[in-house]
């Protein structure tokens, strides 16, 4: 029986939404390699909703997988909604993650969020200004 | 698609007359060794000369060979069962840092049980130096346990050096040969240790199959209490057909040994040279010279282990990787990190272990699939893209 789900394994031999987009309106970075995964996440908004999701991904299949199904997930939400992205609802979208796979390698929600926080804290900082 | 299987160090293939001499013991002959009519005899016999055939290629006397359930097996057996049969002399194991788990959980659990452990480093290519093992002697000292040969990164270590120090000193010292034996010569008089571990399926043989090579006189004490099986030393009825598979697969290592190393180096060293040459950031681990002859292993910067081996495996080619993503506990190699590579350069690992079906051909296809793979999974990697902006410049 193989380890990952059809669709873990749709997601990672065809990633969505792979690469960095130039001057991004927020920035998310998560994990460290000695953990053995890492995730950049790159966002663009426009009038409160991703208009563009991209990432960059160090690490195994799951990782990559999660990380294309939440730039899927998230792109065309508004912020609120892209907020309400989970570990458990990306798990769920992939149909299922091996158990030992589940915290380590699925970081990507947490990733959207921190560029999504970026975003925010960035136009509060222009507000002020 | 083409299928190209270079992962020999997790299992080999069976040969079909190995399988053909397991059949008998799958059948008609499905008596217990340790029955006195003649349904046992068939099968006693089965194992008489299993134990004849493993003991001429390790060139040990037949009655020094206790057959066990497998590589595993056989190292918890010499590493607690010589410890604790010894404790009354003292209660300090050495050990090196890249043992097999079957070693170093061994040892852990002694440690639990109130012996001593002291680890033996290595050098950056995995290799023991002798002098290091003599530093960590004590006078209670009881035990040594040394690989012969690393199955992770191919190193082969000084173990006729090593034996010498313990031998002077009267000290036990077990060798995990589980990556060495069938697969290059292994004498236990030349090597002079005092037990031995192999296991079937590194020289295609059946799983579930092991065996420890113990010298006469040297006690130990058994893992599993029971019937007379073994001497007394390894209770329990045993894996008739796997055994007779096993002693034929010695016979046949024996035979084959030197054209099959002949045959698999070149190919080893073809991987070994070709693969850094088209992928740029390959380091090559292990040791250069003093490796297995179809062990070629290395560590890809910038992206991890599992997610190579994925893609790999959509393209037919099997393969291994340290990285923490592929163990199921999430942690890098041992292995490598005792050769003091960092954790991003160890979660690159993948290794290719070669068996005596692969061609020249097989090298090639793996040599011309690789690199669209890592650059793929390196267009993907933030560690990449860092690479790329600051070293080359923004390219």
């Amino acid at each position: 029986m193989p380890v990952y789900s059809e669709k873990v394994m749709d997601h990672f031999t065809n990633p969505r939404n792979v690469g960095e987009i130039e001057n991004p309106d927020g920035v998310g970075e998560v994990g460290n390699p000695v953990c053995g995964d890492m995730m950049t996440f790159y966002i663009k908004v426009k009038d409160d909703r991703l208009e563009d999701v991209k990432f960059k991904t160090f690490g195994c299949g799951a990782a990559i997988a999660v990380s294309s199904m939440v730039s899927e997930m998230a792109k065309g939400k508004t912020l609120d909604e892209a907020k309400k992205i989970t570990p458990r609802s990306v798990a769920d979208e992939l149909e299922g993650l091996p158990k030992q796979k589940f915290h380590c390698s699925n970081l990507g929600a947490q990733a959207l969020n921190k560029a999504i926080e970026d975003y925010l804290s960035k136009k509060k900082g222009e507000a002020k200004k | 698609m083409r299928k190209v299987y270079v992962d020999n160090a997790a299992a080999t293939p069976l040969l079909p007359e190995v399988r053909e001499a397991m059949m008998p013991y799958l059948g008609d002959i499905f008596g217990n060794p340790s029955s006195l009519h003649d349904w046992g005899d068939g099968a006693r016999e089965a194992v008489g000369s299993a134990r004849e055939q493993v003991a001429a290629l390790i060139g040990a006397s037949a009655d020094e060979i206790i057959f066990t359930g497998s590589g595993t097996e056989s190292n918890n057996f010499a590493v607690k069962g010589l410890a604790l049969a010894q404790q009354t002399k003292g209660k300090h194991v050495v050990v090196s840092a890249v043992e097999h788990f079957s070693v170093l959980h061994s040892a852990r659990t002694l440690e639990k049980l109130g012996f001593e452990v002291s680890e033996v480093p290595v050098d950056k290519h995995g290799m023991v130096d002798p002098n290091d093992v003599v530093r960590q002697m004590r006078k209670d000292t009881i035990l040594v346990s040394i690989m012969h040969a690393n199955g992770e990164v191919g190193t082969i270590e000084p173990i006729g050096d090593i034996a010498k120090i313990t031998r002077e000193r009267n000290i036990a010292f077990h060798t995990d040969a589980v990556a060495t034996v069938g697969t290059i010569p292994v004498n236990v008089a030349e090597l002079g240790a005092d037990a031995l571990s192999l296991a079937g399926n590194q020289f295609y043989g059946p799983k579930g199959v092991g065996a420890l090579w113990l010298k006469k006189g040297v006690r130990i004490m058994p893992l599993l209490d029971g019937g007379i099986q073994e001497e007394g030393r390894r209770a329990g009825t045993e894996n008739v057909s796997a055994i007779a598979g096993l002693g034929k697969a010695a016979e046949l290592a024996k035979i084959h040994m030197a054209d099959r190393m002949k045959r698999l180096a070149p190919l080893r060293d073809h991987l070994l040279r070709e693969l850094p040459k088209r992928i740029e950031r390959v380091v090559v681990t292990g040791h250069p010279q003093h490796r297995l002859p179809g062990h070629a292993s290395f560590c890809v910067e910038f992206i991890e282990g599992e997610s190579m081996l994925m893609l790999l495996n959509s393209k037919g080619i099997a393969v291994s990787s340290g990285s923490a993503c592929t163990s199921r506990a999430l942690k890098a190699s041992h292995v490598l990190i005792a050769m003091g590579l960092s954790h991003e350069i160890a979660q690159g690992s993948i290794l290719f272990t070669l068996g005596i079906d692969n061609t020249k051909e097989d090298m090639d296809y793996v040599l011309e699939t690789m690199p669209p793979i890592v650059d793929r999974l390196r267009q993907m990697s933030p560690l990449y893209a860092k690479f790329s902006k600051t070293v080359k410049g923004g390219k």
